[in-house]
C-alpha cells in the first residue's frame, strides 16, 4: 500500500472557493476564472501515490503550486476538495485531534528558510516536536542529541541558531524533523537557500541518510538537477496541474509535453542517464562450447566484428574478434578458449553516462553491462553513449 | 446653522450608565481601590533607605553600575526635598494603573493578533483613547467614582493602555510566518504556539509597550491631581494654583526623576530579553 495517496486534490484561493470548484473541474482557464469569480487556482486535480521509502520530488517553477501542494499534505493549507490518505487515513476533513496526531507522529517538515526558533538553543529547537507531545525533558533532549549527531552537528547543541551558518541551520531543521521519528518528511525547497557547494553536500548527505533511515520523503524543488539527482520519482507541476510523473529517466526520455521538454532542455543528460538506459540487448552471444565457426557465423549474421562469450548461466567470459577467429581457424583451432580476450571494459547498470565516456573513448570493443554476479545484462556500443547524451535514439552499431 | 448636540448626547449616555450600572461601578471601585491600597501600604511600609537600596540593586543588575548609582542619587534627592511620601503615593497609583492596564491590555493585544476582525474593531477605539485629550477622561471618571485616587486610576488605565495593546498585537504579528508554520507543522496546539513561540518572540516588543504604558500612566497620574488624586501631581498643582514657583519646581523635578528611573529600568528589562535571543 502506498504511504501517501493524493486523489483529485484541488486548492482554490479567494472568496467562496466551493462555488468556483465546478468551473475549475469543467476546465476553465486561470485568467477566465479570475475575471469571472475572482478566484485563483492553486492546485488543479492533483493525484499521485508515494511509496514507502521513496524520495518523491515535486518540481515546478514558482507559482506552479508545488509549495501549496506540500502544505496541503499536513494541512498547513486547507485543500478545497479531494483526498489525502496517509497510511490509509484520509486527513482531509478529519478532526483537529487526528490532525494534531498526524502532525506530531507521522509527518515532519523541513522549511526553505529553516524556520528555526531563534529564542531556543539548537537542542531545544530539535526537541520542539517532542516537547509539544509532552515527552519528558531528559528523554526529548537525549533524542535531540541523537538527531543532531545523525546530521553531523554534535557539539553545537547549546548554541543558538543565529550562531550557525546557513548550511548548519538547515541541518538543525533536518534534525528537528528527524527527532520526532515521523515516517514522512516534507521538504519544502529545503536546500534552495543554501549556496551551491553546501547544497550539493546536503543533497549527498540526504541520500546517504535515506539509505539508512528509509523515510518516505516528499521533496519540493524548482531545480531540475536537484530533482534528477535525489528523486526516485519526479512529479512536474505547471499552473497547479501535475503534468508528468515518472522516474528521472522516463522524464528525460519521454517528456509528456513541450513544457517538460523545455524544462529538460538544458539538463546534463550524461549525469542522469545510466548505463542501463542506453544499453541494448546483445545482438548475439556465444557460449564457450560453441566453437569458432559458430561464433564467426553469428558475427556475419548480424554484421559485427566482435562477439561476447558467456557460459551457460550467461556469466561473462570475454570477447572474441573476427580477426582473431579467422587467424585461429587458419591455424586449425576450433575451440574459442584459445582466442578469448578478457581485456574488456565492464560496468554496472547504475553508472552514469558521464563516467562511461572516458571508457567509451578508450576501448575498442563495446562495453559490457553486468550485474553483481558478472551476468551479462546488455552491451553499450560507443555510439549509444554519445546518442544517449544527445537524447537521440541509438540506431547504428559498431 | 443647526448645532449638533453631541455633548448632550454624551451626557445623556453617561447619565444612563450612572443610573443603571451604579452597583457595577461601586463593585469595580471597591476592587480597584483595594489593589491600590495594598500596593500603597506595602510601599509606605518599606523604609525609604531600603527602597533606594533595592531600586539601586535592581538597576545595577539589569543595566549596570551607572544606572544603579544614578537611580540611588535621584531617589535620594526626592527624599531630601521632602517629597518621599508624595512620590510613594504617585508610584503606587502608577503601579496599580499599569498592572490593571497590562492585565487588560496584553490579552486584548493577543486577541487582536489572532483575529483580524478584533483588530479592525479595536484599532480605531485605541486611536480614540490616545488622541482624546487626557483631561476629558477625568470628567466621567469623577461622575462614576467621585473624587480621589479611584477616578485618577481609571482615567490613567484608559489613557495608558493603548501602547501595550498595540505593541502586543504588533509583536505577535511580527513573528515570522514560517516560524509559526514550523510550530504548527510539528503539532502545536494554539496555546503551545502562544506560550512557546509567539509570546517569547514578541517579548521585546511587548516590553517596549509596557515601558510606554508606565510612562503614560506617570504623566496621567500627575494630571489626575486635578480630581483629587494625591501625590506629586498635587504638589505641582498647588504650586501652579498658588503661584509657588519653588514648590512647583520641586514637584516637577521629582516627577522627572521618577520618570527617568522607571523608564531606564524597564528599558533595561527589554534590552536584556533582546540580548538573550541573539547572544
Amino acid at each position: 500500500m502506498a504511504k501517501v495517496t493524493v486523489k483529485s486534490l484541488y486548492k482554490i484561493y479567494g472568496p467562496r472557493p466551493q462555488k468556483a470548484l465546478p468551473l475549475v473541474k469543467q476546465g476553465i482557464s486561470k485568467d477566465e476564472l479570475l475575471k469571472k469569480t475572482g478566484n485563483g487556482i492553486g492546485i488543479n486535480d492533483a493525484s499521485f501515490d508515494v511509496q514507502e521509502g521513496e524520495i518523491f520530488v515535486v518540481m515546478g517553477l514558482s507559482g506552479s503550486g508545488k509549495s501549496t501542494l506540500i502544505r496541503c499534505l499536513n494541512r498547513l493549507i486547507e485543500p478545497t476538495a479531494g483526498e489525502i490518505h496517509i497510511d490509509g487515513q484520509n486527513i482531509v476533513g478529519c478532526s483537529d485531534d487526528v490532525l494534531l496526531q498526524v502532525r506530531r507522529k507521522k509527518v515532519a517538515m523541513v522549511f526553505q528558510h529553516f524556520a528555526l526558533f531563534p529564542h531556543r538553543t539548537v537542542a531545544e529547537n530539535v526537541a520542539y516536536g517532542l516537547e509539544v507531545q509532552k515527552v519528558p525533558p531528559e528523554e526529548r533532549i537525549k533524542k535531540a542529541y541523537e538527531a543532531l549527531e545523525m546530521v553531523g552537528l554534535s557539539g553545537y547543541e547549546e548554541s543558538f541558531p543565529s550562531e550557525l551558518s546557513g548550511g548548519m541551520q538547515q541541518r538543525v531543521g533536518l534534525a528537528r524533523a528527524l527527532a520526532t521519528e515521523a515516517d514522512i518528511l516534507l521538504m519544502d525547497e529545503a536546500f534552495s537557500a543554501l549556496d551551491p557547494l553546501i547544497r550539493t553536500e546536503m543533497q549527498d548527505e540526504l541520500i546517504a541518510l535515506q539509505e539508512r533511515m528509509k523515510k518516505t520523503i516528499i521533496f519540493i524543488t524548482h531545480d531540475l538537477d536537484e530533482a534528477l539527482k535525489i528523486g526516485d520519482r519526479i512529479a512536474i507541476m505547471k499552473e497547479g496541474v501535475v503534468v508528468q510523473i515518472g522516474t528521472p529517466e522516463e522524464i528525460l526520455d519521454h517528456p509528456a509535453d513541450d513544457y517538460v521538454r523545455a524544462f529538460i532542455k538544458d539538463v546534463n543528460r550524461a549525469k542522469v542517464l545510466t548505463a542501463s538506459a542506453v544499453m541494448k540487448k546483445p545482438d548475439g552471444v556465444v557460449t564457450l562450447k560453441d566453437g569458432i565457426r559458430v561464433a564467426m557465423r553469428k558475427m556475419e549474421e548480424v554484421g559485427i566484428s566482435s562477439i561476447f562469450v558467456v557460459d551457460k548461466a550467461r556469466i561473462l567470459q570475454g570477447i572474441v574478434t573476427i580477426d582473431d577467429a579467422i587467424d585461429a581457424l587458419k591455424r586449425g583451432e576450433t575451440s574459442l578458449q584459445a582466442i578469448i580476450n578478457n581485456d574488456i571494459e565492464t560496468t554496472d547498470g547504475d553508472t552514469p553516462l558521464l563516467d562511461l565516456m572516458p571508457i567509451a573513448i578508450k576501448t575498442k570493443y563495446p562495453i559490457a553491462v553486468i550485474n553483481d554476479s558478472n551476468k551479462l545484462l546488455g552491451i553499450i556500443v560507443r555510439v549509444s553513449v554519445l546518442a544517449g547524451i544527445l537524447g537521440e535514439e541509438a540506431e547504428s552499431n559498431d | 446653522m443647526i448645532r449638533l448636540p453631541l455633548g448632550e448626547y454624551f451626557e445623556a449616555f453617561i447619565d444612563l450608565l450612572k443610573d443603571n450600572f451604579d452597583p457595577f461601578f461601586k463593585g469595580m471601585k471597591k476592587g480597584v481601590l483595594s489593589i491600590i491600597d495594598h500596593i500603597e501600604d506595602f510601599l509606605h511600609f518599606i523604609p525609604w533607605w531600603l527602597l533606594i537600596i533595592l531600586v539601586a540593586i535592581l538597576a545595577w543588575r539589569l543595566s549596570g553600575k551607572k544606572l544603579g548609582i544614578l537611580s540611588a542619587i535621584g531617589l535620594y534627592i526626592i527624599y531630601s526635598i521632602d517629597l518621599w511620601s508624595e512620590m510613594i503615593d504617585t508610584l503606587s497609583l502608577v503601579f496599580s494603573a499599569t498592572f490593571l492596564a497590562l492585565v487588560i491590555g496584553i490579552p486584548l493585544g493577543i486577541w487582536m493578533a489572532k483575529k483580524d476582525m478584533v483588530e479592525r474593531i479595536v484599532k480605531p477605539i485605541l486611536d480614540f483613547m490616545q488622541t482624546m485629550p487626557a483631561f476629558v477622561y477625568l470628567i466621567p471618571s469623577v461622575i462614576f467614582f467621585g473624587l480621589g485616587k479611584m477616578p485618577g486610576a481609571i482615567a490613567t488605565i484608559i489613557f495608558a493602555m493603548p501602547p501595550v495593546v498595540r505593541l502586543t498585537n504588533l509583536g505577535i504579528r511580527q513573528v515570522p510566518e514560517d516560524v509559526v508554520e514550523a510550530a504548527t507543522s510539528f503539532g502545536s496546539t494554539s496555546g503551545q504556539m502562544l506560550l512557546k513561540v509567539q509570546i517569547p518572540l514578541a517579548m521585546p516588543t511587548i516590553l517596549a509597550g509596557v515601558n510606554q504604558t508606565i510612562m503614560l500612566s506617570l504623566s496621567m497620574v500627575v494630571i489626575s491631581a486635578m480630581i483629587g488624586a494625591r501625590g506629586l501631581g498635587e504638589v505641582v498643582l498647588s504650586g501652579v494654583t498658588q503661584m509657588q514657583i519653588g514648590d512647583g519646581f520641586e514637584g516637577g523635578i521629582a516627577v522627572v526623576i521618577l520618570a527617568i528611573v522607571l523608564d531606564r529600568i524597564t528599558q533595561a528589562v527589554g534590552t536584556r530579553t533582546n540580548a538573550k535571543k541573539t547572544s
